[in-house]
């Protein structure tokens, strides 16, 4: 056992940070730690969590000014006399504390179509190869943590960039419907031009802070980047929207997201 | 308890005067990305424009800064695909063709976007640390729009690696004595060779283009299996980019050394 010092984000956007000595045991991670503080020092504490295994992304925050989850981040993974900051994630509202309001998430994965298959088929016709399940399956283990959205510059550094601008999450998302072989939609005139695909310079934050370790750069976002300029830029496509085989752009998903002011 | 850092009131987003709250170094990665980069960029120009020491009669070792050769000063041998009638000026470099396409495949190249963009542009310099731009719009812009080119890049690119294996090959048959002849230098053009076709076909354009942009990989497995063979490749794409620039100023220093007499050309056969 030994004392270390914390300083966590109280308050909302109007908070501080407050510093706190607190006992830490050996194999504790700093989930642990917070949860020490609300039971000895300050029972107002709000963090937001859940399983306590990396499975629920409901711990997220930055520690040290990086994006992690709280319950998975080892306290050994400090120096011993290194003081641990914890402040909440930084792209959303702050509800209080190191809770978040992350509802720009839940309405951005709203606004996607949906996976539409071919209204022919019915369920249990669908035969897909193990190596088509696996691509489609890595996205799948997304906890939305939404610590890549919170680290992505495009939003966490310009909040106006929130309107049209749907994250790596969510354009992970269209890129798996994109994949899947038995949709029918074509979403990628809509992942250019109202999920925000071009916004994205390819950085790579959201791979490195991913506690899922998904590629998401290089398995979803430069593959959907790729099929945008499928779709726009290739002369071919171009040449045959312009003599009749015009390609059927599914719209974002209807009544998803309000009409701008003077529109 | 106490209360160390005031913040501005308003409410919304947490309030932090710093740029980040990272301990780590943080401004390293960008620091040796710069420092590699312009490496590459000072010493590529500099052996662009001196039009001197780039072939080696005797083994007819053609670096590949001068790769094909064009201008009507190029040697006679080196010239694969001809000399142009006229005389090049001192800042049209005798690869003209070839350069601008394959610095702009580095350009548009999908490591390279993210090298650059962090190091130089700093948007964002590091994850989860300010970028300084109050505006940004990505590769929204026009400007931006030859990014979404990389492929047709990656065309050419492919082109030119098939050049610079023809370059890599022919120094083979010829010998000190005529014939079949190996040396130092035929090595290092080699490893470089294979080095650029890494760079090369890891492309993630090359992947797109080879699989990637199928919505089923199980009804084409062909397709599939060349797909995950070039993912192989790309999951290494920043080290092939970063050895394919150091290989290509290793060779083309060796053979600019052979050229001018400075060093000898160590033969292993023949």
């Amino acid at each position: 056992m030994s004392k270390r010092t914390f300083r966590v984000w109280r308050g909302a956007g109007e908070g501080a940070l407050t510093e706190y000595e607190v006992e830490v045991n050996e194999g504790e991670v700093v989930l642990d730690v917070l949860h020490r503080l609300q039971a000895t020092q300050t029972p107002d504490l709000a963090v937001r969590w859940n399983c306590k295994a990396g499975k629920c992304g409901s711990c997220s925050v930055e520690i040290n000014g990086r994006p992690r989850l709280s319950c998975m981040t080892r306290m050994s993974v400090f120096e011993e006399d290194e003081v641990v900051t914890v402040t909440p994630m930084h792209t959303f509202p702050v509800i209080r504390d190191l809770v978040c309001d992350v509802s720009y998430n839940y309405q951005k994965a709203r606004e996607i179509p949906s996976f539409t298959p071919d209204p022919a088929t019915s369920p249990g016709d669908f035969r897909m190869k193990q190596v088509d399940v696996e691509r489609s399956q890595e996205f799948r283990k997304c906890i939305e943590c939404f610590l890549c959205n919170n680290v992505c510059h495009v939003i966490r550094d310009h909040e106006e960039n929130k309107e049209h601008f749907s994250g790596p999450r969510y354009l992970m998302r269209v890129a798996e419907l994109e994949m899947h072989p038995y949709d029918t939609e074509d979403r990628r005139k809509a992942a250019d031009e109202d999920f925000g695909m071009g916004y994205c310079n390819i950085t790579k934050c959201c791979t490195e802070v991913c506690p899922e370790n998904i590629h998401i750069t290089d398995n979803a976002l430069i593959p959907l980047k790729e099929r945008v300029a499928d779709r726009k830029y290739d002369p071919l496509v171009w040449l045959g929207s312009k003599i009749g085989r015009r390609p059927k752009d599914t719209p974002i998903a209807p009544n998803t997201r309000r009409p701008t002011e003077g529109a | 308890m106490t209360s160390t850092d005031s913040t501005r009131p308003g409410g919304g987003r947490v309030r932090i005067p710093q740029r980040t709250l990272r301990t780590d170094q943080w401004w390293l990665g960008p620091v040796l990305t710069t420092l590699g980069l312009a490496a590459f960029l000072v010493y590529g120009a500099v052996r662009v424009f001196q039009q001197d020491h780039y072939w080696v009669q005797e083994h007819h070792y053609l670096t590949p800064f001068y790769s094909p050769c064009l201008a009507q000063q190029c040697a006679p041998d080196a010239a694969l695909f001809g000399r142009l009638p006229f005389e090049f000026p001192f800042f049209l470099p005798y690869a003209f063709v070839s350069l601008p396409i394959l610095l702009l495949f580095r350009v548009t190249c999908y490591y390279y976007r993210k090298a650059y963009y962090r190091s130089i542009w700093q948007a964002p310099t590091a994850c989860a640390v300010r970028e300084p731009h109050r505006a940004y719009t990505g590769e929204t812009r026009p400007l931006m729009l030859p990014q979404n080119g990389h492929r047709y890049f990656f065309y050419a690119a492919f082109a030119i690696s098939l050049i610079n294996t023809w370059d890599m090959a022919v120094p083979f048959f010829h010998g000190t004595d005529g014939g079949f002849g190996l040396g130092v230098g035929n090595l290092v053009m080699l490893a470089n060779v294979v080095l650029l076709w890494g760079y090369t076909l890891s492309c993630h354009s090359c992947r797109h283009v080879f699989g990637g942009r199928l919505r089923s990989f199980g009804r084409r497995p062909v397709r599939y299996w060349l797909w995950s063979r070039v993912s192989v490749l790309n999951n290494r794409h920043m080290w092939f980019g970063w050895l394919s620039i150091a290989s290509l100023m290793i060779t083309d220093a060796y053979i600019a050394l052979v050229a001018s007499g400075t060093i000898t050309d160590l033969r292993i056969i023949n």
